[in-house]
């Protein structure tokens, strides 16, 4: 208990390094730009690969379960949509993206420490928690929405080309049930969990990275338990989230 | 010219650093030497400000470092160029960002410029058409190269060097070795080096400081050194086999 107080205590002082006005914003756009290309650009091919099976393996669930001669057929679309809007395309790429982006966050930061990388910077009088941190937490907040999105879209394809394909749902039918009931609040609330469990993933494992000490040890330490703590945050927050947004 | 007085540093109980009092002086390499654990890393982040001592006084031309402001410490800062030991070039980087790295942050300069005084610095380190690789893909000695020219980059009035030769293979251990002295004449730097390489002590020592035990045991020069009286100091420097076969 005393140490997750003294996380807790230590991660606000980080982050009130982090939120400093830069030295030089030119530097900073520049590497946010290159963040984006790290953090999200390239996660572009995972959340794609595991949103269209999830679709997929919805529409088929859904069928199973939800299929009778008192419903209609359509109701299997609306429930993969709104699966996947409300949950899975943000707090399911939340927690892969706690994993995958994570502990590239905490190695590579820990790796900066470790190589006296951080004590270069401080020594030309550079805020290194900011430089380390705010760029990846700002391309994070930019870009994964831009994920959340295309998740949805995908895991919809996914869901859409199960059905037709195993002739469990008629083509017509799934696109009559994506456009039924539509909720535009939904959409909103996604976002709003994404861009929180964004600010969480990064901050989070860059707090990790930062107070690595040590070798290679300590820093595969870091990356898990930047994975750990990162996955945690964002199901106690999607708890806290849901509750507040939709109830 | 940089002076210490009274400069006394402590980790927790420990007394890492005791009563140091000393004088690096202008155009000429000065040494730090001692074993493992002797206080010379320590010493050196205590004059760059990377550990703030609990004691002293660290004066830059008259100006005491430890009781400036953040805001006047990035001006002396300025003027400070760091050799680190594994020469903490920022992996993300290419050649050419990590030695314009410090052009960005503190000059005014065109685009044009920078990249001249990239190629400048480069080239004063014998070093061509690296521009575009990564630290990753360039050798030890070619890492330690880099790190000189982003040291330089700035014409800096003092340049800090941690064990300038850890790892390096003899050739080219005189190689930086050389540079480190050429470039110390040439632009008339006040160079301190730490090492524990009897080498490079009898080199470049025109001004040595035997640590142990984080105090100052001796102090004199490449000429003195072999023939003085202090027993510590003669189990460092005798302990070089090549040294004990001299008459």
């Amino acid at each position: 208990m005393y140490r997750f107080i003294f996380h807790v205590g230590q991660y606000f002082i980080f982050l009130s390094r982090v939120f400093v006005k830069p030295e030089r914003w030119n530097i900073y756009i520049r590497q946010t730009i290159r963040e984006i290309d790290k953090i999200g650009i390239r996660s572009i091919g995972i959340v794609t690969l595991i949103s269209v099976f999830i679709g997929a393996v919805l529409t088929i669930q859904a069928v199973y379960n939800v299929k009778t001669p008192i419903l209609p057929n359509y109701i299997i679309a609306f429930a993969v949509r709104d699966s996947l809007l409300l949950e899975f395309s943000s707090t399911i790429i939340g927690l892969i993206l706690a994993g995958k982006v994570g502990s590239n966050i905490a190695s590579e930061i820990g790796t900066m420490r470790i190589t006296e990388q951080i004590d270069a910077l401080e020594m030309m009088g550079v805020n290194s928690a900011s430089f380390v941190t705010l760029p990846k937490i700002i391309a994070a907040i930019l870009f994964n929405p831009v994920l959340m999105i295309l998740s949805n879209i995908v895991g919809i394809i996914g869901g859409w080309v199960a059905g037709f394909t195993t002739g469990i749902i008629a083509s017509d039918e799934f696109i009559y049930g994506l456009q039924y009931n539509f909720q535009p609040y939904y959409v909103t609330y996604a976002t709003i969990k994404t861009l929180v469990f964004a600010f969480l993933i990064t901050s989070i494992s860059s707090y990790f990275g930062y107070y690595a000490k040590g070798g290679s040890v300590e820093v595969g330490n870091a990356s898990t338990q930047a994975t750990v703590y990162g996955s945690v945050f964002v199901l106690f927050f999607n708890l806290v989230l849901t509750q507040l947004l939709l109830v | 010219m940089i002076e210490v007085r009274n400069l006394s540093k402590y980790f927790g109980e420990k007394q890492v650093l005791s009563n140091i009092n000393v004088t690096f002086h202008k155009g000429i390499t000065n040494l730090v030497i001692g074993q493992s654990g002797s206080g010379k890393t320590v010493l050196l982040k205590c004059l760059v400000g990377l550990l703030i001592p609990e004691e002293g006084q660290i004066l830059y031309e008259g100006v005491d470092f430890i009781s400036l402001s953040e805001k006047e410490k990035r001006e002396i800062r300025k003027t400070i160029g760091m050799l680190f030991q594994g020469s903490a070039l920022f992996d993300s980087m290419t050649v050419e960002e990590n030695i314009r790295f410090p052009l960005d942050l503190f000059t005014q300069m065109t685009e044009t410029e920078k990249k001249e005084r990239v190629n400048f610095c480069l080239q004063r380190v014998n070093l061509h058409n690296v521009n575009k690789l990564y630290p990753a893909e360039l050798s030890g000695g070619m890492q330690k190269r880099v790190g000189i020219a982003r040291a330089i980059a700035l014409n800096p009035l003092y340049l800090f060097c941690d064990e300038p030769n850890s790892g390096l293979d003899p050739k080219t251990a005189i190689l930086i070795d050389e540079l480190i002295r050429e470039i110390t004449e040439e632009y008339g730097i006040t160079t301190i080096i730490n090492t524990h390489d009897m080498n490079s002590v009898m080199r470049l020592g025109k001004n040595i400081i035997f640590l142990t035990e984080g105090k100052i045991a001796w102090q004199g020069n490449n000429q003195q050194i072999l023939d003085a009286e202090n027993e510590k100091l003669k189990d460092f420097v005798f302990a070089n086999t090549l040294l004990q076969r001299k008459p």
